[in-house]
This record gives C-alpha cells, structure tokens and sequence, in this order.
C-alpha cells in the first residue's frame, strides 16, 4: 500500500507555561480534502506551524513523514522544498505591489538576478486563471477585496507546485459567494491531484467538503473520521470537538424591547474626498433600548464605515447628517468622544485595530477605560489585576495566565480579549463588527449568551455579521445595506435568508 | 537539600524570566569590573566614578525622553543642537541679560517645551515622518547656536548658582559619623533603603491579600537584599567624594518622575499603547496626535534641562555644544533596550544604557586607548546589546 502523503506522529510542542500540542498523531491521505476542527486554542494553527517549519525541528518532539520519508524542516523554505505550502489564518500579502508580483514575491522568475517581468506576468496569468480569478495581474493587491486576496494567496501557492496545502481559517473573513468559490476551487485542486489541509470553523462548510475530518481538543486528537461513510455529522463534530452536545445554536432570550430609543441616524451621509465617492448616502436607522439589530449585507457595502464614522473615526471624511444618542443629538470627533458617550466598537479586525499585540491580556483588556482604574491619574494596579482576572473566567479566556502576551494566545482568544475590553467600557451601544469571525461553535454559543444576558440588562447592541444564519439567530430587527445605502428594514420574524440577499445585492 | 534545590529552581526560574532586564546589570557590572582591574582600581574611585556619573547627566536626561519618542515609533534628531542652543540662551540670559538662575531655568525649560511642540507640528498633523521633521531642526538649531554665539564665540558663565546646577554637591549636615565620608548623603542612602524595602513589602502584602501571583519568599528576600545593597554601594561611593552631586539629584528625580509616570499612570499606558498599535489606541479612545504633542513636548523639556546641565558643567557656552548629543542619546535608548518597532522600552534600562555608554568613554579615556578604538569599540558594544536584548526576546517568546 503506498504511504500517506503526510504522516505526523507524537507531536508535542509547549510553550511556556501552555502544552499545545500533545502526542498528536495526524495522518493525510493523497488527493483528499482533509478539514481539521476544534476548539480555539485547540491547537490546529500550531500542528501547522509544527507542519510548515515555522516552528523548526528540535522546537517540538515527534516525527513528521512525508510519502513515508521523515523530514526535517528548519523553516518555511525546507517545507516548501517538498511540495508543501500553507496559507496563513491572517494573510500574507504585500499590499502595495501587483498581484504578479504578490504571486512571485521570494521565488521570481530570473535570470542572472535579472526578473523576466514577462515570463511572470504570462506565468501569473496561467495561476491566476487556474484559481478562476479574474482581475488584472497589475492591480496592487490592497484595491482587491479580502476574497480575492484570497485566492491570490492559493495561486502564489499553485505556482510553487504544491502537493500539499494548507489553509488556516480561509473563509473566515469571506462572504458565502466567495467562500463557495473557494471550495469549489479546492475541490477542482483536488481532483487535479492537490491534497489540502482545511482548518474551519464552519461546518457547514466542513461536512460539504471533507473527506476526512480530524477533531482536535486540547492539545490532542481526539477522533479521524471518514467524511462519506456517514459518520461525520455536524452534531457528531461539536459533541467531539466541545464535549458535551449543543442542540440549540442560537440560545433563546427573553425578548423585552422597550420603546425607548437609544441611537438614531437621519440621513447620514460619509463623503470620501480621497476616493471621490460617498461612502455612505442617507442612512437612516434606530436602535431601541434592550434590542440586537442586526446590520446585514455583503462584505464592502459600508457597514464598517457606518460603524466607524459614528464612533467618530472618520479621518479625512466629510459627515452630514444626524446621530442622536440618547435623546441628545451629538457630534463625536474623536472615538474617546463616542466612547465617554456610552458609546463602543469591537473592531472586525481584531489584530490590526483591536489588540495591542505586544501588550499582556490585562493590558488590552483595560486599555479604553483606565481611567475608572485610576485615582489622579495613577492606575490602581491590583484593581485592575482584578478586573482582567474577572473577564477572563468571565469569557472563558484560554490563556495560562493575564500576564500572557496576546499575540501568543489563539485567533478565537484573541477575540474574547477584544470583546472583554469593550465590555469593561460598560457602554449603552455596543457595535459588534463580526463579532464571532474564527471562533469555535461553543464559544460562539458562550458569546450569544453573553450577547442575550446583556440586552436583557438593557444593553442595545447593533451587530454587522455576514454570516446570514447568525443575524436572522440573533436579531430583533435587520438592517440591510448596500453600496452605502440603507436598502431595507425587516423585523426578524418577516426575514429569511433570501429576502436579506435579495436586498444585499441591489444595487 | 530539597530546600537548595528549590532555592536553585526559584533563582532560574526568576533570573529566567527577567533575563532582559537583569542582563544591562550585569553588563555594566562586568564593566566596571573590567574597567577597575586595567586601570588598577581608578576606575572604581569614588572620585572617578561621581564625576562619570555627573558626566552621564546630560546624556542621561536626553535618553529617557528619547526612549518615550522611540517608544512611540518616532525619533529626534534635534535634541542635540536644540540642547546646545538653549544652553547659549541660557547664558545669554544670565550673562547679558543678568536674570537669575532661578528665573532662566524655568524659562529655557518652557523655551524646551516649546521647541518639542514645533517639531511634533508636522508629525502629528501632517504625518511627515519624525526623521525629517527632526532633521530640519537639527539644521535650524545648529544654525541658531552659531547665529547666538557668532558675535561673542564662547559665552563664560559667572553666575555660581548657576555653575552648580553640573558642579556642585548637596551641602552636609554638621555631623560626621564616617570620618571622611559626606553623612547627608549617607542618611539618604539609608532612607532610600528603608523606603524601598516598605514599599516592596507593602506592595507584595497587597497582592497576597488579593490572591496574586507574588516572587517566593526566598526570591524576594534576595531581591530586596540585592538591591539594597546595590544603592547601600552607590551611597557609600558618593559619600566618600564630596556626596550626591546635584547633577545626580536632577537625574534621579528625572528618572523617578520618568518611571513613575510609564509604570503606573494612564498617560503612560496610553504612550505604550499608541506604540505598540496606534490604530488599535485611537479606536480606544486614544488620541494618538495628542500623544505625539506630549511625548515630543516632554523631549523639548528635557533637551532643555540637558542643554542647562551642560552648559552648567562647562561654565560656559560653546559654538558647538550639544554636537551629536542626539546620537549618544539614541545610542542608550537601544543599548537600554527600546525597540523601534514600537511600544517596548523603560527609562531605567536607558539610564542604565547611559551609564553604559560613558563608562566605556571614561573607562578608555583613563586607560589612555586612542580616541579611533573608542569609537570602534562603542559601535561593537552597541550592537551586541541589540543583539542580546533581540535575542532574548526572541527567546520569551517563543519559548
Ligand atoms: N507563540 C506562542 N506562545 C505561547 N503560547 C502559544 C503560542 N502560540 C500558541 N500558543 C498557545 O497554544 C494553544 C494552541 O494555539 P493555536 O493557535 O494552535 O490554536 P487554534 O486551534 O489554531 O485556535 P483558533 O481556532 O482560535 O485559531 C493556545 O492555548 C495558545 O494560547
Ligand atoms: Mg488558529
């Protein structure tokens, strides 16, 4: 019998003070869609790590086999030696240069030094038709939507002849359009004789896809099963990957609206003079006291702008219209205005505009309200020992202690950080941009509940999601929007899933 | 036996964790030891050493501004000159104006903040990077300094209050308890002490009542043990030449401020925070511009002071003081472990770096190795302190 193209056998790798892999036995077929799913933090960006030699030989135990061969990989560059190529859950690309450049940038098509920009824009335009993308190969990558970026990534890996591939959380961040792009895509690589790694946290999408699934929990591997003999359910994957059953994704709630309006826009208009195009035109909208709105529509429609110019972040913008708040009609010019306001904003971006990377859990969780901390402007340090302490049992944060930098914990952990350091503002509003984006179904669950609990202690909560199951879960009342304009109300009741795309892709 | 292995244990762990910044002790340790073993004890002279250290204050001062200014992901080329031009308005002042000291110190100080808010102007609501910004005023400053001093050349300063601020020492109560030793600055040793271990005491009581985390207590024992010793050695030295200067007063109080302010304020928090991910701060609620205006403002203030220690300690104002005070200045933010990625770096290590920094000068210049090698030697050492605290830090992380 000819050998798995991967084999990895008793992986352990710590770090200090966390186990996060232990005696990990993982093993790939050739050609399959292998998905690997678990928990956040439990330990699936790290076996890839491990995998890629991003962590190098001698950094963990156990052996890594490919087609029956142990390897060592010393980094990246060992790895991609043998046909392996891996597609990071934050992505990896330069922003300011081309796509063909992106797509060559560290293996260029040269000679003597010398780049042969024809060769690699003939070659670019080959990799790019092999992932169906259709853009132009001298377009810089940042004026191309994070789907497209996408599968920019999966053609600079295609053009490195991978055998391998592996992708950390690639739909995470994609609209069903997109992400239904990207599967078909993998299924075609496959079949073209290209296995793939899918690490993702929906599984829907898991169960579509995979031939095998692998659960991880805690650091170990709990279970391999095989994706077509009927044993993979998405019941059977959470009770494996959570331990214990979840019938009921969206948990009930206690529906108590009152009629009093926490926020309200009139016409609210965002002009960009840079890109000479209003972002947003008109919009208006309401916001009860103890009410979820949910804010739907297609990645770029303008709901995080709308999010942002009214949290008072819009530099360079010109705003016309109204924003009222409780009652009162404001005007925020910097987000410490919305916030003391009562105001708060869970950026979607959680690494780029939520976190301080380099700063502790404490530190980020504190960070916008030091002040209810500090006495003469002296921060009370026990307090507020106390206060990240209380978030972390409070939220579930998966770290081994508060000290912890936060660039070490996991995607998912990352995420309830940002959302303890927003709670601890105790606002009246709270913005939630993509609040449940690469998290684990039971900490999606815990964060619903959270979302539930603090409504009905008369918290008002306008939510942007994507994700269409979890607006019409979660709402009161949705919003649609799109090209920056409001296209529709609809309470949660009258609302499915095809009245919301209807109205999210007119124009 | 099972205690001395947990002691041992305790020790690595501790020493382990803290590695960063345990490890600028002891390279200004192995110095010092090296530099009193070529120079047959010199080096270690209290004489010696009380004027190294009056000499690091200047440097000193412009290192822990520039450390926030690193911090922040920004640097200052101007504070050298700017240095230098205060100081001459300083001695104009005094000099030909005759104002005294007590009204030229404020005013060059505010003068110092002023300048800092010009530089930030165009950093904070331009975004024209801080090197450019800060390289105009170099070349302004540089040509004010000659512009103020060009008809007199060097300006002598008689004022004697003035000359004491970088050559005097705190006065001695009537009393001798060591013969040949200052007892003032003894007592204060001691005070320093007895407050430090309270403090430490209090604080560690504090967390046990809450629970937390705290050292063992025989790691914490050492710890207070170790560095009461460490400023019991630093009194002890400085009272067997004439006490604490009043170079030294200025640069502990500066440090005290400094450190106080970064470790335990929201000001602080807010600096770092705005290095470590700007974008991230100011959807806290951070102004990052505001903190660019202070942090810039707090450099100009210092500058200041470091152009009036300077000027101080020659008695005078020279066409070029303050030349490539800015690079030392620098050169002890990173030998002190600042990044320039931002958000990373503490004032002590950058005073610590200083220290560093002219013992090597000092150190050569008594051993009597030619200026060429000096500087030879000063690049090699602030590279591998980069590379050590690079490296370690690495280490931290990754495990
Ligand atoms: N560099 C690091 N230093 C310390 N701990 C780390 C580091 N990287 C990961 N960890 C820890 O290892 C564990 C596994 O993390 P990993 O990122 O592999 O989780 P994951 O399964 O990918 O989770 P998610 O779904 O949230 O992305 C976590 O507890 C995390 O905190
Ligand atoms: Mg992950």
């Amino acid at each position: 019998m000819e050998p798995p193209i991967l084999e990895m056998r008793q992986i352990t790798k710590e770090f200090p003070g966390v186990r996060a892999l232990d005696n990990v036995t993982f093993s790939v077929k050739r050609g399959e869609i292998h998905c690997l799913v678990g928990e956040n933090g439990a330990g699936k960006s790290t076996l890839m790590k491990v995998l890629s030699g991003v962590y190098p030989y001698g950094s963990y135990s156990g052996e890594i086999l490919i087609d029956g061969q142990p390897q060592r990989f010393f980094g990246i560059a060992d790895s991609e030696r043998v046909g392996i190529g891996i597609i990071y859950q934050e992505l990896a690309l330069v922003p300011e240069l081309t796509v063909y450049e992106n797509i060559f940038l560290g293996h260029e098509i040269s000679r003597n030094g010398v780049i042969d920009w024809n060769e690699t824009i003939r070659r670019a335009n080959e990799m790019l038709r092999k992932v169906r993308l259709d853009v132009n190969p001298a377009a810089k990558i940042r004026d191309l939507g994070v789907g497209k970026q996408q599968l920019v990534e999966i053609a600079k890996a295609l053009s490195r002849e991978v055998k391998l591939l592996i992708l950390d959380e690639p739909t995470a961040a994609l609209n069903e359009n997109d992400s239904e792009n990207l599967l078909n895509l993998l299924r075609e690589l496959r079949d073209h004789g290209v296995t793939c790694i899918l690490i993702s946290h929906k599984l829907k999408e898991v169960l579509a896809v995979a031939d095998t699934v692998t659960v991880l929990r805690d650091g170990k591997t709990v279970c391999t099963l095989d994706g077509h003999s009927g044993e993979v359910s998405e019941q059977a994957l959470i009770r494996n990957m959570v331990g214990r059953e979840i019938t009921n994704i969206y948990p009930p709630r206690n529906h108590q609206i009152s009629d009093e309006v926490m926020l309200e826009l009139r016409n609210w208009t965002v002009y960009a003079p840079e890109l000479g195009r209003y972002l947003l035109r008109d919009v208006n909208l309401q916001v009860r006291k103890g009410e979820i709105v949910g804010l739907a529509g297609l990645m770029g429609a303008g709901r995080t702008e709308l999010a942002l110019s009214l949290f008072g972040n819009a530099p360079g913008y010109r705003l016309s219209g109204e924003l009222w708040l409780k009652g009162r009609k404001r005007v925020f010019r910097h987000p410490r205005e919305a916030i003391a306001a009562g105001l708060a904003y869970v950026s979607e971006d959680r690494k780029a505009k939520g976190l301080v990377l380099i700063q502790d859990v404490r530190q980020n969780i504190t960070l916008a309200n030091l002040q209810a901390l500090a006495k003469n402007g002296v921060i009370d340090r026990n307090a507020e020992i106390q206060v990240a302490e209380g978030y972390r049992k409070s939220l579930n944060i998966k770290t081994p202690t508060i000290e912890q930098q936060v660039v070490n914990l996991s995607g998912g952990n990352q995420q309830k950080v940002c959302l303890g350091k927003w709670l601890f503002v105790r606002p009246d509003v709270l913005i939630l941009d993509e609040p449940t984006r690469g998290i684990d179904v039971g900490a999606k669950y815990e964060i619903y509940q959270l979302m539930n609990r603090l409504v009905e202690e008369g918290m008002s909560i306008i939510m942007i999601s994507s994700e269409l199951p979890e607006v019409l879960g979660m709402s009161d009342r949705i919003y649609v929007v799109s090209g920056g304009r409001m296209k529709g109300e609809l309470p949660v009741a009258a609302a499915t899933q095809e009245k919301i795309m209807e109205l999210a892709v007119d124009y | 036996m099972t205690t001395r292995a947990a002691f041992v244990a305790n020790l690595q762990r501790a020493l382990g964790q803290n590695i960063r910044q345990y490890g600028m002790f002891i390279a200004l340790f192995v110095i010092m030891i090296i530099f009193s073993i070529t120079t047959n004890g010199i080096f270690i002279s209290s004489r010696n050493l009380s004027n190294l250290i009056n000499q690091t204050g200047y440097i000193a001062v412009l290192g822990v501004g520039m450390t926030l200014v690193i911090v922040i992901r920004h640097i200052d080329l101007s504070v050298g000159f700017l240095a230098g031009f205060l100081g001459a308005v300083a001695a104009i002042a005094l000099r030909f104006w005759d104002l005294p000291t007590i009204v030229v110190v404020p005013m060059v100080l505010v003068l110092g903040g002023l300048a800092g808010l010009l530089t930030a102007f165009p950093v904070a609501e331009l975004k024209i990077p801080s090197f450019v910004a800060s390289l105009a005023g170099w070349l302004i400053y540089r040509g004010a300094l000659q512009l103020v001093t060009a008809g007199t050349g060097t300006i002598i300063i008689e004022d004697e209050t003035f000359n004491a601020i970088g050559n005097g020492f705190i006065p001695d109560v009537p009393l001798s308890i060591v013969p040949g030793y200052h007892t003032l600055t003894l007592f204060l040793g001691v005070l320093a002490i007895v407050a430090f271990v309270i403090s430490e005491i209090r604080s560690r009581n504090k967390k046990l009542a809450y629970n937390f985390e705290v050292l063992p207590t025989d790691m914490f024992v050492l710890k207070l043990v170790f560095i009461s010793a460490l400023i019991g050695l630093l009194a002890w030295i400085m009272a067997g030449y004439n006490g604490l200067s009043w170079t030294m007063v200025i640069v502990l109080v500066v440090v005290a401020i400094y450190h106080f302010i970064t470790t335990q304020t929201v000001l602080g928090r807010h600096i770092y925070a705005v290095g470590g991910n700007p974008e991230a701060a100011e959807l806290s609620g951070i102004s990052v511009k505001r903190m660019t205006y202070i942090v810039f403002a707090s450099m100009g203030v210092l500058s200041a002071l470091s152009g009036i220690l300077f000027a101080s300690r020659l008695r005078s104002a020279t066409t070029t003081a303050g030349t490539l005070f800015e690079l030392d200045a620098i050169a002890a933010a990173y030998i002190g472990g600042v990044s320039a990625a931002g958000g990373v770096g503490n004032v002590i290590g950058s005073i610590i770096g200083a220290l560093v920094y002219v013992s090597l000068t000092s150190g050569m210049n008594l051993m009597g190795i030619d200026i060429a090698y000096q500087y030879i030697v000063r690049g090699l050492v602030l590279v591998a302190a980069v590379v050590f605290d690079v490296t370690t830090r690495r280490r931290g992380r990754a495990g």
